[in-house]
Formats: C-alpha cells, sequence, structure tokens
C-alpha cells in the first residue's frame, strides 16, 4: 500500500477518534467526573484484565460478521442496513436446527450444518432486498430497513407462539453443536463469552480478503461496484453481482449469529442482535471496507461497547452509544473533507507533472 | 461589452485555463473556438458564474465582476446555455423557465401570469414550446429551445451557448441560426462555444481561439478561413485526414463476418431508436457510420455488443447467431469493442491499469478455484503498455491518472492488442478527447486491423474521420440507414442531405 | 365508529407530523432515514420542557427546537460536508438513542422514563380530548401545509427542482444549499411536533418511545410517492390497520406482529413497482457525489 493511500485511510478513522473523545470528554464533564479517570477505567474494564477482554472479544466477534456483512455488499455499490433482521435469522434458524439434532453429537461434526443453515437464513433475508434491486431497481436503503422491521416482526411472532419456553422470550436449549468457550483452554477467560467462534471469524476474515482482492468474482464484484457501466461491458452481469452480494453479506451475518447460539447461551432469544447490526455499518465504514480494517474496527467497538460497562459506575453506560454514533458521523464527514484535502495538496505537490502529462 | 483577462482555472490535477482571455463587443455573435479540452467551457462557466477563476479578472459593462454568482451573472444580463440542458423534467416549461425567477401574487407562485408572459416571450422570439408540457417529455430541439427561453425570459442581453449544435438535425440548426440573427438584431450578443469550424464561418462575425487553456488569438470572421483557424485550434498545419484507396479488396468473395439483419432496438424513450437496420462488415473492411448524434448509433453499437437486447432482428457473428447471446461469449466469439465513453464503459478508472488491461477478458486470467493469475496479469499489462507506448509506464497506476490519449491506448490495447482473438471489431468514437498524436496511432491501429483482415465497423460523430477511414459508408437518420455509399468516393456535400433527413429514401439496407 | 376514527388519528398524528418531515426533506434530496431520531430527541425534549416550564407550550416549543436541531446537524454533515447521508441518517438515529437515554440519566435518574408531565388537560382516547388537543389541528394541517408549500410557493418551486436536479436549480440562480438546510430544518420541526405529541399524549418519556415510528412515516412518505395528499392517505391507512388490529385483539383474528408489518411489507411493494412503481425524486441522497 502506498504512502497516500495509507494517509487516506488512516487519517478518518484518526479524526473521528479525536472527535468521539473530545464530545466523550464534554458528557462525561456534565456528570461531574473526571475524564480521564473514566478513560482509566474503560481501558482497565476492557484491556486491564482477561474477563473484560474476553468480553470485548465475544462482542468483536458479532460485529465482525456484521461489519463484513455490510462490507461485501458495499464494495458492490450496496448498502445493506438489513445486518441486524439477517444476524437474528440465522440465530434463529441455528437454534431450530439444534432442537431438531440428537443430543451429544461432537460439535465438529454438526458445526458445518449449523453454518449451513445459519447462512441460508441470513441469505435468503439479505438476498430478497438484492433481488428486488436487481430485478425491480427498488432502493436496498430502503427494503433493508423495511425488512428488517418485517423479519424481526415474523420472528417475534413465531417465538412468543410457538418457541419460546414458558416465561421467557427465548427457546428451549439447542442439545447438540456448543463450542469450547475460550475459559475451557484459558482459565482466566472465565466468567466471558469468549468462545471458539472467534477462530470461524478469522477464517471469515481471510477467506473475504482473498474474495475481494484475488478472486475472479471479487474483481467483478467490485468492478460492478465502482463502474457499472464499465463492469458490464466487461461481461459482469450486474444484476447476478448484486444480489449475490447482498445474499453472501445476509449470509455471513446470519452465520454471525452462532456466536451467541453456539458460543454463549445455547439458545435463540429475542433481540439478542441488539443492534450490532447497525454497528456492523460503522464497522464496515471505520474499517474503510477492507476486511483487516473491519476486524479492527470491530474490536475497537467491541471495547466501547464493553468498556460502556465497565464505566457504568461513574457515568451512565449510554455514554458509549453517543461516542459510537458520533465516530460514525465524524467518520462520514471526515472521509469526503479528507479526500479533498489530500487531493488539494497533491495537486499542489504533483502539477508539473499533470501538465506535462496532460499535453 | 465582456471582458475576461488572464483567466487561470485549475481542476484537481487538471489545468483548464491558463491565461485565457477574450473580448466581446455588443451585438455580436462571437464565436469561441477551440478541440475539446481546450477550456472553452470553463472559461463561459466562469463568465457566467458558476465558479469563479482562480486569477485573472473578469469585466461586464466596465464593472469588475470577477467571481460573481449566477444569481449575479444573470442579474447582469449573462445568461448561459448549457451543453448538457440545465432543465428539471419533472416540472413544466413555464417552471423551468421562471424558476428563480418565480412571478408571485402574495406568498403564492402566479400561474397564469407567468403562462402569459412565457407566451408573450415565444411569441416575440419565435421560440414556440407548450408551456404546460412536461420537460421530460420534449424532444431535444424543443429543450434547447426552453433554454435559450429561459435566459431570455430573465432579461439576458448576453447569450453564452455551449455547443447548441451537437444535440441537433441539420435542419434544427438553421432554425437556431435564425433565431440567433433575430436576437442580435433585436440587440443581443451571443458567444457561441462550438468546434465546428463551418459552424463559425457561418454564423459568426468574430472569432476567438482557444488551445490548451490558453487564448492563441481573435479574428475577423470575413478576414479568415477555416485553414487558418484550424492552424490556430492545433498550433501547427493540419493535414486534413487523406483518403486512402487501398482498401474493400477482399469483401466482394467473403462471407461478412458481421451481419445484422432487421434490428429494432428500443429505449426508454423511443420504441425505435434503431429502426430494422441491416448492415454487414466483411473481413477486411471498415463500415463507417456517419450520422448527428443521437440517431440510434449507441443503441446500434450497444445491441452488437451485447449491452442492449433487441426487441426484433438478428445479430451474426462468421454466419452464427448471436442475438441473445452474453457479452462475454460475443468476446469469446472474437468481438472486441471500443465504447464510445471509456469514462462510462472502457475503464475502471479506480482499477490499476492491469486490472483493467483484462477487462472483459478476466475469465481468461483466472486459475483453479477462481483466483485470478497475478503473474499473467503483470506480464500481460508491461506487455501491451510497451507496444501501445502509453505514459506513464507504470501499471499500477489508477487509470483515472492517465490523459485521454493514454487512456484511450488501453482501451485500444486490450481491445486490439491480441491480434489472435479478435475477428470483428466495433471502434465507436475511437478518438474522442485525445490529442492529435494519439488521433493518427488511432487510426493507424485501424488501417492495420483492416489490413489483418478483421471486420470493422466505425462509428464517429466526425464526417472527416469516417470519410478518411471507411470502405463503404451508412448514414443513420433517426434509427435507420438512410443510405449507404462506397467510402471511395463519397464527399461530405453527398453525405449532408441524408445526415439531415432531407433526402430519405423509402428504405435502407447496406449488405 | 366514533371511537374507531379517535383511535386511528391517535395513532395517525406522530405519522401524520413525521411524514410531513420526511415529504419535505426528501423532495429536496435529503434521504428521511433521520425521522425517528427527531421524533425520539423532540419528544425528551418535550419532556424536558413540559416539566420544567410546567405546561404543554413550553415542551412543544422545546420539541419543535429540538427537532430542527437534529435536522441541522443533518444538514451540516450532508450539506455542508456533503457526507453520506445514509450513514449520517442512520447514525443520527442512534445518537438520538443514545443521547435521550444519557441525559434521561443525567436530569431524571432513571433508565426508562421521565416523571409524569403536564400535557393538555381533557383526559382519555375519545373524540372529545383529540379535538381538545391543539396538536391534532397541527397534524391534521402539517401535510396539506407542505402539499401548499410544495406547489404553490416559489420556496416549493425552487425545492422540488433542487430534489430532481441541483445543477439546475443552481444555474439559475437558486441557492441550492439554503433551500436544503431550510428543508431539513423544517423537517426535523415537523418530525419534533409528532414527538411532541407522543410525549404529550402518554404524558412522559419513555426510553425508544417513538418504537419505529419514524420508519413508519418514511414507509408512508414512499408508499405515498412523496406527495402530500398520498402521503396522508397512506399514514391514515397504516394507522387504520393498526386500530383495527387493537380493537379485533380479544378476537385474536390476526397476530399482532402482522399487522405491524403491513407498512413495511406496502412499501416494499411500492419499490419494487409491482403495482404503479414509486419514483423517488431523482437527486435523492445523491449529495455524496
Amino acid at each position: 500500500m502506498s504512502r497516500a493511500k495509507l494517509e487516506e485511510a488512516l487519517l478518518p478513522p484518526v479524526v473521528a477518534m479525536l472527535v468521539a473523545l473530545l464530545v466523550g470528554d464534554l458528557l462525561i464533564l456534565s456528570f461531574g467526573q473526571s475524564p480521564g479517570a473514566v478513560y482509566k477505567q474503560l481501558l482497565e474494564g476492557t484491556w486491564g484484565n482477561a474477563y473484560g477482554l474476553g468480553q470485548v472479544l465475544y462482542k468483536a466477534t458479532t460485529l465482525a460478521f456484521t461489519g463484513l456483512a455490510v462490507g461485501i455488499p458495499l464494495r458492490a455499490g450496496l448498502f445493506n442496513i438489513g445486518a441486524e433482521s439477517q444476524l437474528a435469522a440465522g440465530g434463529f434458524a441455528a437454534a431450530l436446527v439444534g432442537l431438531a439434532l440428537p443430543a451429544g453429537l461432537p460439535s465438529l461434526l454438526v458445526l458445518p450444518i449449523y453454518v449451513i443453515a445459519a447462512g441460508v437464513a441470513g441469505g435468503v433475508v439479505g438476498g430478497v432486498p438484492g433481488v428486488l434491486k436487481a430485478r425491480f431497481g427498488a432502493h436496498e436503503v430502503i427494503t433493508t430497513i423495511m425488512l428488517n422491521f418485517v423479519v424481526l416482526a415474523l420472528l417475534n411472532y413465531l417465538i412468543s407462539t410457538r418457541f419460546k419456553v414458558h416465561d421467557t422470550l427465548h427457546t428451549a436449549e439447542i442439545r447438540s453443536g456448543s463450542v469450547p468457550r475460550l475459559s475451557d483452554f484459558a482459565a482466566a477467560f472465565h466468567g466471558s463469552a469468549a468462545n471458539t467462534i472467534i477462530a470461524l471469524v478469522a477464517v471469515v476474515v481471510w477467506a473475504t480478503w482473498w474474495f475481494l482482492f484475488k478472486s475472479r468474482a471479487g474483481y467483478e464484484l467490485r468492478a460492478v461496484g465502482l463502474q457499472p457501466g464499465a463492469a458490464e461491458y466487461g461481461g459482469v452481469s450486474v444484476g447476478r453481482v448484486w444480489w449475490q452480494a447482498m445474499a453472501l453479506g445476509g449470509a455471513i451475518a446470519g452465520v454471525g449469529g452462532l456466536n451467541y447460539v453456539l458460543g454463549y447461551k445455547h439458545y435463540y432469544e429475542e433481540g439478542f442482535a441488539a443492534g450490532a447490526g447497525f454497528l456492523g455499518i460503522a464497522v464496515a465504514l471505520v474499517g474503510r471496507n477492507h476486511p483487516l480494517g473491519i476486524a479492527v474496527a470491530a474490536i475497537l467497538f467491541g471495547t466501547l461497547s464493553q468498556g460502556g460497562l465497565a464505566v457504568n459506575a461513574l457515568v451512565p453506560k449510554q455514554m458509549v452509544d453517543v461516542l459510537q454514533a458520533v465516530v460514525i458521523i465524524a467518520m462520514a464527514t471526515a472521509v469526503p473533507e479528507v479526500r479533498r484535502a489530500l487531493a488539494s495538496v497533491r495537486t499542489q505537490r504533483d502539477e508539473p507533472a499533470a501538465v506535462q502529462d496532460e499535453r | 461589452m465582456i471582458r475576461l483577462s488572464d483567466i487561470y482555472k485549475t481542476f484537481g490535477s487538471v489545468q483548464a485555463n491558463r491565461g485565457a482571455c477574450l473580448d466581446v463587443v455588443d451585438r455580436e455573435i462571437h464565436a469561441l473556438v477551440g478541440e475539446n479540452g481546450a477550456g472553452k467551457s470553463t472559461l463561459m462557466r466562469i463568465l457566467s458564474g458558476m465558479f469563479p477563476p482562480d486569477s485573472g479578472t473578469v469585466e461586464v459593462n466596465g464593472a469588475d465582476v470577477t467571481g460573481w454568482a449566477t444569481a449575479d451573472a444573470i442579474e447582469a444580463g449573462v445568461g448561459m446555455v448549457h451543453q448538457h440542458f440545465m432543465l428539471v423534467p419533472t416540472l413544466t416549461v413555464t417552471e423551468n423557465i421562471m424558476l428563480g425567477a418565480e412571478i408571485t401574487s402574495g406568498l403564492q407562485l402566479d400561474g397564469r401570469k407567468a403562462e402569459a408572459q412565457v407566451r408573450a416571450l415565444m411569441e416575440r422570439t419565435g421560440l414556440a414550446v407548450p408551456p404546460r408540457q412536461r420537460v421530460g417529455d420534449l424532444s431535444v430541439g424543443e429543450a434547447q429551445r426552453v433554454e435559450i427561453l429561459k435566459a431570455l425570459y430573465r432579461g439576458a442581453r448576453v447569450l453564452i451557448l455551449d455547443e447548441p449544435t451537437a444535440v441537433l438535425s441539420p435542419p434544427e440548426v438553421e432554425e437556431l441560426w435564425r433565431v440567433l440573427r433575430r436576437l442580435r438584431e433585436d440587440g443581443g450578443t451571443i458567444v457561441l462555444i462550438t468546434h465546428k469550424l463551418d459552424e463559425v464561418m457561418a454564423i459568426s462575425d468574430t472569432i476567438t481561439v482557444m488551445r490548451q487553456g490558453a487564448t492563441v488569438g481573435r479574428l475577423t470572421t470575413r478576414q479568415t478561413t477555416p485553414a487558418e483557424i484550424a492552424r490556430m485550434m492545433v498550433g501547427r498545419d493540419v493535414a486534413l485526414p487523406e483518403r486512402r484507396a487501398d482498401a474493400g479488396v477482399a469483401r466482394q468473395t467473403t462471407a461478412p463476418l458481421l451481419e445484422v439483419r432487421d434490428l429494432v432496438v428500443a429505449t426508454a424513450r423511443r420504441a425505435n431508436a434503431v429502426d430494422r437496420v441491416s448492415l454487414a462488415v466483411a473481413p477486411g473492411e471498415i463500415v463507417g457510420i456517419a450520422g448527428v448524434e443521437g440517431n440510434g448509433q449507441t443503441e446500434l453499437i450497444e445491441a452488437i455488443a451485447g449491452l442492449r437486447s433487441p426487441s426484433a432482428g438478428q445479430i451474426l457473428f462468421d454466419g452464427r447467431e448471436v442475438t441473445l447471446a452474453g457479452v462475454r461469449e460475443r468476446g469469446d466469439l472474437g468481438l472486441a469493442h471500443i465504447p464510445e465513453d471509456r469514462h462510462e464503459r472502457g475503464l475502471v478508472l479506480d482499477y490499476p491499469l492491469f486490472d483493467n488491461l483484462i477487462l472483459g477478458q478476466q475469465h481468461h486470467f483466472t486459475r483453479r478455484a477462481g483466483a485470478l493469475d497475478t503473474q499473467r496479469i503483470g506480464a500481460h499489462a508491461a506487455g501491451v503498455i510497451d507496444r501501445f507506448d502509453v505514459r506513464p509506464r507504470d501499471a499500477t497506476l489508477p487509470a483515472r491518472a492517465l490523459s485521454g490519449g493514454n487512456q484511450q491506448k488501453i482501451v485500444i490495447g486490450r481491445e486490439m492488442g491480441d491480434a489472435q482473438r479478435f475477428r470483428i471489431l466495433l471502434a465507436a468514437q475511437p478518438t474522442r478527447g485525445v490529442d492529435v498524436g494519439a488521433i493518427e496511432f488511432i487510426h493507424d491501429q485501424l488501417r492495420a486491423a483492416r489490413a489483418a483482415g478483421k471486420a470493422i465497423l466505425l462509428v464517429s460523430a466526425d464526417l472527416t474521420e469516417v470519410l478518411a477511414l471507411s470502405d463503404r459508408i451508412a448514414v443513420m437518420y433517426g434509427g435507420r440507414i438512410v443510405t449507404v455509399v462506397p467510402g471511395a468516393t463519397a464527399t461530405a456535400e453527398q453525405l449532408g442531405p441524408f445526415m439531415t433527413g432531407a433526402a430519405i429514401r423509402p428504405t435502407g439496407t447496406a449488405s | 365508529m366514533f371511537a374507531f376514527i379517535a383511535q386511528t388519528l391517535r395513532i395517525a398524528m406522530p405519522y401524520l407530523f413525521a411524514s410531513a418531515g420526511g415529504v419535505v426533506s426528501e423532495r429536496a434530496g435529503l434521504i428521511g432515514l433521520t425521522l425517528e431520531g427527531y421524533m425520539l430527541s423532540a419528544a425528551f425534549c418535550a419532556a424536558l420542557g413540559s416539566y420544567f416550564g410546567g405546561g404543554p407550550w413550553p415542551g412543544i416549543l422545546a420539541a419543535i427546537a429540538g427537532g430542527a436541531l437534529g435536522g441541522l446537524l443533518y444538514g451540516v454533515c450532508s450539506i455542508r460536508y456533503r457526507a453520506n447521508q445514509v450513514v449520517v441518517g442512520i447514525a443520527i438515529n442512534l445518537l438520538a438513542i443514545g443521547l435521550t437515554r444519557f441525559f434521561l440519566r443525567l436530569t431524571f435518574d432513571s433508565s426508562s422514563n421521565s416523571p409524569r408531565i403536564p400535557g393538555f388537560a381533557a383526559q382519555g382516547t375519545g373524540m372529545t380530548a383529540l379535538v381538545a388537543n391543539p396538536l391534532v389541528w397541527l397534524g391534521l394541517l402539517s401535510l396539506p401545509f407542505i402539499a401548499w408549500l410544495l406547489y404553490r410557493t416559489p420556496f416549493g418551486l425552487r425545492m422540488r427542482a433542487v430534489g430532481e436536479h441541483p445543477a439546475a436549480a443552481q444555474s439559475v440562480g437558486v441557492r441550492v444549499g439554503r433551500v436544503q438546510w431550510i428543508a431539513v430544518a423544517l423537517s426535523g420541526a415537523l418530525a419534533g411536533l409528532g414527538g411532541a405529541y407522543l410525549a404529550l399524549d402518554q404524558h412522559q418519556f419513555t426510553d425508544q418511545m417513538t418504537a419505529g415510528r419514524g420508519f413508519i412515516a418514511l414507509a408512508a412518505t414512499i408508499f405515498g410517492r412523496w406527495d402530500p395528499k398520498r402521503v396522508a392517505v397512506a399514514c391514515l391507512l397504516f394507522a387504520a390497520a393498526e386500530t383495527l388490529q387493537i380493537q379485533l385483539q380479544g378476537a385474536q383474528m390476526l397476530p399482532s406482529q402482522f399487522v405491524e408489518m403491513i407498512p413495511y411489507v406496502l412499501t416494499i411493494v411500492a419499490l419494487a413497482g409491482v403495482v404503479g412503481k414509486a419514483i423517488p425524486p431523482a437527486a435523492l441522497g445523491r449529495g455524496s457525489d
């Protein structure tokens, strides 16, 4: 990566973090606390001990899945706002499979079944807006948002009428396929939800990187995102790439549901997604739409989420919700601004060469 | 009285104006000429207040108005008719005309009064359009009339027209000249941006020539010649493209490589944008399609390339029907395509050159498991860049960073670089927006491909280019081929009436 | 029957206000994803104003200010800095949730709801209570007012031009940015009135009390094809379906979840163009180009 590219990739997140810190200071001061103490507490409660770190990793795992679910369609020029319901649908499908499987099967054997079930469910929820876009030109932003409500209402109906355990909003526990927690290997993680699905997400991050930048399908997908007309000219079916990218994104979000269902609670619970789908947008954005960037951004947002709980004694944990929103806004605003600024700096620097070229 | 002095303006890495000047006196038709990219439009946008110059001064009627806003320019009676119409398609003609200068009674719009004023203006100028029509439903010529009315409605005394004839048929052009002369008689001043010398000679009083962002001369039309203007535009003597009579030997005896039969293509606006076109191109032949832009050439080429599905008719490559085949399949059957808009279709501007050089052939650069073969892609890029002398010679640069001519070399190198791969070539506006040196290079490539037995279908808005290269020339008008003539003897005078629709034969087939 | 109409109107009020804001925003070319956030923050402002001001009117003014402020924040990002409207829109909604929760803790030391606030005097859900509520009258007038603004005034003409073809508007001296600034502020204020209605009607602010109503309003805006008259019909239709479901709840005829889906499904169908395609303003969301 050239220096210029690196500058453009890293400057906006840095700017966004600084702005968020500043807003955080204001909120903390308004609550009569010292920003230094709060931020110290935030760091200690997350990276300062194994339990906190485990919680960060657990949250980051889901966010990496939803970040990729947003990031892949975005590379094809589409905004997937539906990761929230895709995640929920994946988790629900996994729970149903888990209820149907006989008890006591080895995890490694049934894991592929779970991945397929969750991926298909998420993929269908993501694929529908993709097809509507490709076939009818229906704007995917609106259809994915609307579909969130539809799918979540549908799941709510299914849970509350058919699958819930009495007096709860969750299904019964799955009988086989739970994956080990990290605390099974290192006792220090005890109590945290961190589990081995994190290995799965690492594989998915790597596979996404390979797919986007090393495969022919990725070449075609990115071409569609940059210039649909040129992709079409290059023999790529734009509509097909659209729906496939949406379905793939949805599938990855769906697999993200396993983190909760297989790794943590072993059942589907109403509302487990809890905004992770929307935060996926932030993760994709801060990660500059690059799989590795998304992984880093997921850890960052995971830290913030867990950090909110860590500082709750000093300031309301909702401060973190505000900071996350501020990061997104500052990021979205900084990207075009930084790009413009860098462009003008470069123009001044490179002018003679460029003019030469024009001739 | 307008005076622009020593104007500089830079966009990103492009210096659009550097030391441009313009002097326009009252009640004249002033032609601002220059090649594509000479900075004419930029200069006029500065005059009309769309953006300020980086340096230099703009004076109107003796007052320094440098950096004024559109609203100020309109206030001072300077109005611009843009090349790409600045009309809101969902609003009516009257609404478009009064937008920004609304007639009100109290807080509300006064639609009736506005319409009456618009009708009066139409009466006075002879520019008639139905006032209540939605602009989106108008023809191109009508839309242009609305643009002119818009400026006049705001009391424009100075009218700037940016390439107004590009979209017009010759009769519409004549009509436009009549309107402009009438405006001049009524005391108006007109600045006409164009690069067509026949128009300059026909309508203007004074000429300012621009080259590479700077003004290179100011001429009185009656005292100059097209050759002199052309020399100033290009900066050296221009050899008008010469006729080569070395063509068309093989085609009588060979079956056509490309054949189109009764092709009909529908667009959102026209059910028969291409209307029962038949043509055939033999190996070793260049068939040129002449005509005013917007008469179905784009749709015809896109249908043959597989980018648009025809509603009727057949397309055959070497006798094999490909009417329903995909773009990729056509490519594998030997079709190469230089698209008319390289920024939109021909290149992925943010992709590096090596990625652009496999666009459309990416499936030939793939290894097992769908991985791209980066080594072969790199070697391929180095080879093409070398052979086609692309500059700078860095395959990792994004296509966006190259000049127009070098971008086109990338497209041509990709499409024509592998002589084994292609047998049929669609060349749409192959030299648009490229510098003179590159034009010669591209023409040589096309001639070499003909000599190698390729079948070439050339579409160009530049009639001299069509005349210089084609073995046979088909003229398109209103979606149909209205005549086909041998290239060797064709002249602009002979083709003109067909391009205007003035001399249409009942059916035209080129086979 | 009266009860049915009364309840429908009551449910429709936030939709009418917010979708009026949605029409204004989207016709000026700015995606109306932020309606939910405007409403939520305005509902909180209404609670603040009404609690500390001792009556509904300070609350209403505070809500208008809060909503408009949300609109201006959207404007700073999307007009001034040309940030991606979808991203900013989603983030402003998240911000509204976070800020209202934070300040709920800060001012009322609660994580769920504010104390009881004064609303309009008349109690109950019947027609009389509705008629006595000035906000109801404002709500009924909001979309007709937008229709008048859009089709009868110079500002409306400019707004329609800006949403379809900003460059064309700019070329005749229309200040595109200013039109959009006014549109986002107005949009926020209108949606803010919807938030005020919610808070005053329930006599308190509760966490996330808008519960997706901003998105139903956006659905109505799209389903009504950005035309105030049709949008009003869409709002009433959606509200009537909810009322029907509530009144039939005892009969167990249709699960409430399926009624909830109606606006969203209808909007998806409208966008897909199965019956009469909904075509958005041409420059909608294009600010980031």
